[in-house]
This record gives C-alpha cells, sequence and structure tokens, in this order.
C-alpha cells in the first residue's frame, strides 16, 4: 500500500506556561511512500520522525495536511481501521501473558462478523511467530527472553492482523551490537517475505542505509532529502545531510572559491567552474566562501597533493588504514580531526610531521556557508 | 546483629511470649499477681462472653463490607483521576482530605449527619423525610443503621490512603502498553481487565491484605461514632472488647484481655495467610 502524506504538519502547544513558543514537531511533509518499500525515517533525536510515525499510525492527530494509503483518506481515522500494525521502541509485550496471548491480543478486539474463533486465531498467531521464527517459543512469559526475541514477538503481535503498513519505532536501539545486525536482516527479510510497506524511525544513520530502499532525512520537523541510501550518500543537498550520513562522519573545511580554484586555507585543492546549481538556481561561485566537505574515502595520499595537515597518527584496520590528523580550516570550521580511509597499501610513515593529500572530486562536497545548500556543477 | 536481637527480644518477643502467659494463667489476679494454674479456660470464658460474640460479628460485618468496596471504590475513583485531566490535582488533593482529618473530628462531622437530638433530626434524617420517609435514628437506634453508618464512617476514612496508592500504581503503568491497545482498537473494558487490572495486582493485593488486617483491628472509628460504652451500644469490636477487658469499666482482666488478643491474632493470620496464597495465583508479574 502506498503512503502519501500531503502538507502533513503537527504541532505540540507549548506546555511551558512562560515559554508560550509552540513545538512544531512535523513541519509540512510531503512525500511519497512506495508501495511494498522498506523505508527508513533518520533523523537525530528530537527531529519529530517518531511524531511522524505516530500520525501514521493514528496515534496523534494532524495539525494540517492529509494521509493516504493507497487512494483512500486515513487522515481522521482511527489507527484500527487504518489497518496498520506498531513496533514500539520498548516493545511493549505484555509482561503477564505468554507469547501466544500476546501474539493473539490484536485478534480478540475483532468484533462483530470479523470475530474469529478460538482455533482461528491459534492457527494465525502460530503463523505469524513462524514468520518470525519462535513459533517454539509460544508458552514462554515476555520476561523468559532475550531482547533479540522479544523484538520477534513484537513484530510478530504487529503482522498478526496482516497489516497494509508495518510501523517500527527504533526498532534496533534495544539490542546490542551483534544482535543488531542480525535483527535488522530479519526485519528485511520478513519485510521482503511478506510484501508489505513498512516504515521504521531510526537515529542511526547506519541501521537506515543497510537496509531500507528509501530513507527520509529528516531535522527539527522538517524533511531535508529524500532517496536510496546511496544517492544520498553520494550527493547530499546540504551540510547537515552530509554530516549526518557516513561513519566515519564527512570531514568539513572552511574554504573559498576564487578564480575558478577552491581553496583550503592557501591551498588551492581542485579547480572549480565560474557558475553552478545551488537550490535550483543557477549561482555565481566566484568569490564565495564554502564549506568543502571530504568523505574519509576522498583522499588519496600524494606526496605532491595540495592538502597539507598535520599527521597526528595512523590506525590500522586490516583492509585499510585510517590517518588521523588536523587542519586549521576543518578545525575552524568545527572538525575536530580529519579523518581518511586509505587502502592498507599504502606505506605511511607515522614519524613524519605532515602528510598531503590530493582529492577526489566526486568525493568532495562544497556548501555554500551561508545557506549551507550543496553547489552542484554540471 | 546483637543489637538488633536484644532490640527485637526486648521490645517484641517478649511481649508477645507475655501475652501468651496470660492468656493461659487462670484466675489471675490483677492486684496480687497470683494465679491458680495453667489452662485454656480464659479463652471458653471469652468464647462464652456474650459481649465477645457480639464484637466478634461486628467485626466480621465491618470487614466483609467495607474492605471490598472500599477497594472497589477507590479503584473506579482513581481510575477517574488519572483520566482527567482538567483539576486533577484539586480533585486528588479533596479525596485525600479525610486521610490527614482526625477520626474524631470526622466523627463529630457523621453526628452531624446522622444523630438524632432534642433539636435536630441530622442531615441526614432531613433528606429522608424530604423524600417521604420516617427517620430513622443511626447512632442510638437499630442495629442495622449503627453498622450501616459504621461502615460508611469506615470506607470513608480508609478510602484515601487507597486511592493514593492505586493512583501511583495506575501512573506507573508503562503508556505503551494502552497505545499497543489503541492501535488495535481494543475496547475500554478490555484494556481494564486484560491491561489496567493484570497491570497494577500486586497494588490491589496488597491494598485487600492491608485492608483487612486494618479493618479486623478496627476500634477507634467506633468510639468516634458512638462512644466509650462500646459493649451497651452493641456496637464493640475485638479490640475494643480487649481494651474493655484490661481498661473499662469491667476492666481488670489481662487474662481475658490477651486470649481474646491471641483469638483476633488467629484470625487475622489466617486470613492474612489465605489472602497471600490468592494472590500467588492471581498477581501476575
Amino acid at each position: 500500500m502506498e503512503v502519501r502524506l500531503t502538507d502533513l504538519t503537527k504541532i505540540f502547544p507549548s506546555r511551558d506556561k512562560k515559554d508560550k513558543s509552540e513545538v512544531v514537531a512535523v513541519d509540512n511533509f510531503n512525500i511519497t511512500i512506495p508501495d511494498g518499500k522498506l523505508v527508513g525515517l533518520l533523523g537525530p533525536s528530537g527531529c519529530g520522525k517518531s511524531t511522524a510515525l505516530n500520525l501514521i499510525c493514528g496515534l496523534e492527530t494532524p495539525t494540517k495536511g492529509q494521509i493516504f494509503f493507497g487512494d483512500t483518506e486515513v487522515t481522521n481515522l482511527p489507527p484500527e481501521q487504518r489497518g496498520v500494525g506498531m513496533v514500539f521502541q520498548n516493545y511493549a509485550l505484555f509482561p503477564h501473558m505468554t507469547v501466544e496471548k500476546n501474539i493473539m491480543f490484536p485478534l480478540e478486539n475483532f468484533k462483530g462478523d470479523k470475530k474469529l474463533t478460538k482455533e482461528e486465531m491459534k492457527a494465525k498467531a502460530l503463523e505469524a511467530a513462524s514468520l518470525v521464527q519462535i513459533e517454539n517459543l509460544m508458552s514462554r512469559k515476555p520476561k523468559e527472553m532475550s531482547g533479540g526475541q522479544q523484538q520477534r514477538v513484537a513484530i510478530a503481535r504487529a503482522l498478526v492482523k496482516r497489516p497494509k503498513i508495518l510501523l517500527l519505532d527504533e526498532p534496533l536501539s534495544n539490542l546490542d551490537a551483534r544482535l543488531r545486525l542480525q535483527t535488522r536482516e530479519e526485519i528485511r527479510r520478513i519485510q521482503r517475505e511478506t510484501g508489505i510497506t513498512t516504515i521504521f524511525v531510526t537515529h542511526d544513520q547506519e541501521e537506515a542505509m543497510s537496509i531500507s530502499d528509501l530513507i527520509v532525512v529528516m531535522k527539527s520537523g522538517v524533511i531535508h532529502q529524500v532517496g536510496k541510501p546511496q544517492e544520498v550518500y553520494d550527493s547530499p543537498v546540504n551540510l547537515f545531510v552530509a554530516k549526518f550520513l557516513g561513519t566515519p562522519a564527512i570531514n568539513v573545511f572552511k574554504g573559498r572559491i576564487d578564480k575558478g580554484g577552491l581553496y583550503i586555507g592557501n591551498e588551492k585543492v581542485l579547480d572549480i567552474p565560474d557558475t553552478a546549481v545551488m537550490n535550483g538556481e543557477n549561482v555565481q561561485t566566484d568569490g564565495r566562501d564554502v564549506y568543502v566537505g571530504i568523505r574519509p574515502e576522498g583522499f588519496i595520499l600524494d606526496e605532491a597533493g595540495p592538502l597539507t595537515c598535520k599527521l597526528d597518527r595512523v590506525e590500522v584496520m586490516g583492509r585499510d588504514i585510517s590517518v588521523v590528523s588536523f587542519h586549521d580550516a576543518a578545525t575552524d570550521a568545527g572538525t575536530v580531526c580529519v579523518r581518511s580511509i586509505i587502502s592498507a597499501e599504502n606505506d605511511i610513515d607515522e614519524n613524519e610531521d605532515t602528510v598531503k593529500f590530493s582529492l577526489k572530486p566526486a568525493k568532495t562536497h562544497i556548501f555554500d556557508a551561508e545557506t549551507e545548500h550543496v553547489l552542484r556543477f554540471i | 546483629m546483637l543489637p538488633a536481637i536484644l532490640f527485637l527480644g526486648v521490645f517484641m518477643v517478649y511481649p508477645l511470649f507475655d501475652v501468651l502467659i496470660y492468656s493461659v494463667e487462670e484466675n489471675y489476679n490483677f492486684a496480687s499477681q497470683v494465679y491458680t494454674g495453667y489452662g485454656l479456660f480464659n479463652y471458653s470464658y471469652v468464647l462464652h462472653d456474650t459481649y465477645f460474640v457480639q464484637a466478634l460479628k461486628n467485626t466480621f460485618i465491618i470487614v466483609i463490607i467495607t474492605v471490598p468496596l472500599s477497594t472497589g471504590l477507590a479503584l473506579l475513583i482513581s481510575l477517574g483521576l488519572s483520566s482527567i485531566k482538567r483539576l486533577k490535582s484539586l480533585y486528588q488533593t479533596l479525596y485525600f482530605l479525610p486521610y490527614v482529618t482526625n477520626t474524631l473530628a470526622v466523627g463529630l462531622v457523621f453526628m452531624v449527619l446522622f444523630k438524632k437530638t432534642a433539636y435536630s433530626d441530622g442531615l441526614i434524617n432531613l433528606l429522608i423525610k424530604a423524600f417521604g420517609g420516617n427517620s430513622v435514628d443511626f447512632i442510638d437506634g437499630p442495629y442495622w443503621a449503627k453498622i450501616m453508618v459504621m461502615c460508611i464512617y469506615t470506607i470513608w476514612v480508609v478510602i484515601p490512603f487507597k486511592i493514593l496508592i492505586l493512583t501511583s500504581a495506575l501512573a506507573s503503568v508503562n503508556q505503551d502498553y494502552y497505545k499497543v491497545a489503541r492501535v488495535d482498537g481494543t475496547s475500554p473494558f478490555r484494556i481494564f481487565t486484560k491491561i489496567t487490572l493484570p497491570m497494577i495486582s500486586s497494588t490491589v493485593f496488597y491494598l485487600i491484605i492491608t485492608g483487612f488486617i486494618g479493618a479486623f483491628k478496627a476500634y477507634s472509628d467506633e468510639v468516634a461514632l458512638f462512644g466509650t460504652d462500646l459493649n451497651s451500644a452493641g456496637m464493640n469490636t475485638i479490640v475494643g472488647y480487649v481494651y474493655d477487658m484490661l481498661y473499662g469499666n469491667s476492666g481488670g482482666y489481662p487474662s481475658y484481655a490477651s486470649a481474646a488478643a491471641l483469638i483476633l491474632f488467629a484470625i487475622v493470620f489466617t486470613i492474612t495467610i489465605i489472602n497471600l496464597l490468592i494472590s500467588k495465583k492471581a498477581v501476575t508479574q
């Protein structure tokens, strides 16, 4: 089922009597989530992503705007009439019920013609449980299970009604690192098997990038960029998106465009055309102050390279090595240290004072210093 | 360890032991401190004493009526309190007021409401008359009227504490459970029976158990309503009987008092054990 949000806005009134300012948790969302895809809502905490999820679920009513599931408007429908399944961050499994009872809970709420017999409910619960591979745990209580197993029960409970949309709120945040890897593959598999349009919320960009068909990057209630993970990573629309995606994080330098050249400090690092596209408009590049974002993999170790950094240390990671260095222009832009990742085949002497790099243009993103929008060159 | 044992020994174990001894000393004379032998006569006397039987009956009626009613009412009020948003703290304060009010002062208010005097019939009687009924003397009148006032009074006194405990129990239930219920369109009744009640079941049982114990020990409430001569009012309780045997007009019989106290202890102990057994099965977390 396709999910379409138009002008969706949620404003929370101020709770503080002295400070009357309202909180705009979701600000004018216009987005279409295609049918059968796994979509990650990604943003720092407090950016309104959970509110967006609650709006789609029907737990919150929007201040403005509409929500469509397919061609049907569901904006004012209660959750149970929307056909959504929701998995909560802490799973919210009923501690006094067995796994089977927990999974059957949504089915027991059916009224009238839809009412199921006990056998039908048990059969459906078993079906949902086998989808997440917990059919041998049906008589356990939640506290007798590991975090990963509880997560599966929560997913089974959300799936048992065969929802049109599956919503997951921070599904992996309560799991340890190893389980997290395993569970995200699991979520991917379940989503593929069922074909249910799935929207999940996360603040972990790696999580979102690794399993999503589409990611929605947001901050302070505003959508910054929507796209396939690789697209968003490769061509961020602004400095925030560039900084938010990728580990290690992008290295940001203060820079300046002057007479067709991009300068970091006094060094000309790249040639730049005279005109660029910024936010859909053609602009002149000459004389513009910019931020230069360079992905860690965008550095090439080069004796004759233009960018000279003070070498701090080299971290060996086996497949590649991570070079940690300093540069004044980076420090000015708030980047504590410049981290570059180069192939382990390179040999680097840790006793040297400086290290020289040249840059890969595709991995170097230039943002206007004032608006922080990206400058694109055609 | 040793100081604790000493302390417990002196202030807890020795008095208990002493009560046990008193209760089996026959024909004990309080003044000369002599007794004729050991036996169970004191128990037999107490159990055959009509005042004790009356006190036992009164106590059981109070327990059986007030514990379930006060717990149920407190649950209803707490559910109401937790569902309102405006004026919540005002209502909470109002419901909690009886808890900080002195029992005797409350008794006075109940007198104004229920007592018939030469000048007034009491507020409740005025109401009964207004609806065309006959006035009843609630304080010196028929037994059922007195028991009714007694029960209303007891419920009124014990309910604030229960509301306080239950509202905090309700507030501590994770709101996500209710969100799960909302996603599935669960009816309010099912939310209450399947989620709320199981989640607060341990608190409810705590209140039932302490409620039973408290109601069995009722005494001061009766004094507040019916005065100190509870035997003649027919409204004595077991604790009242113990007190009368010790210090009342017919007092000076520590042996009878001890026997009655131990009978009360046996009853409370048995009921508490039964309660605990039931709660172990019913409490789910």
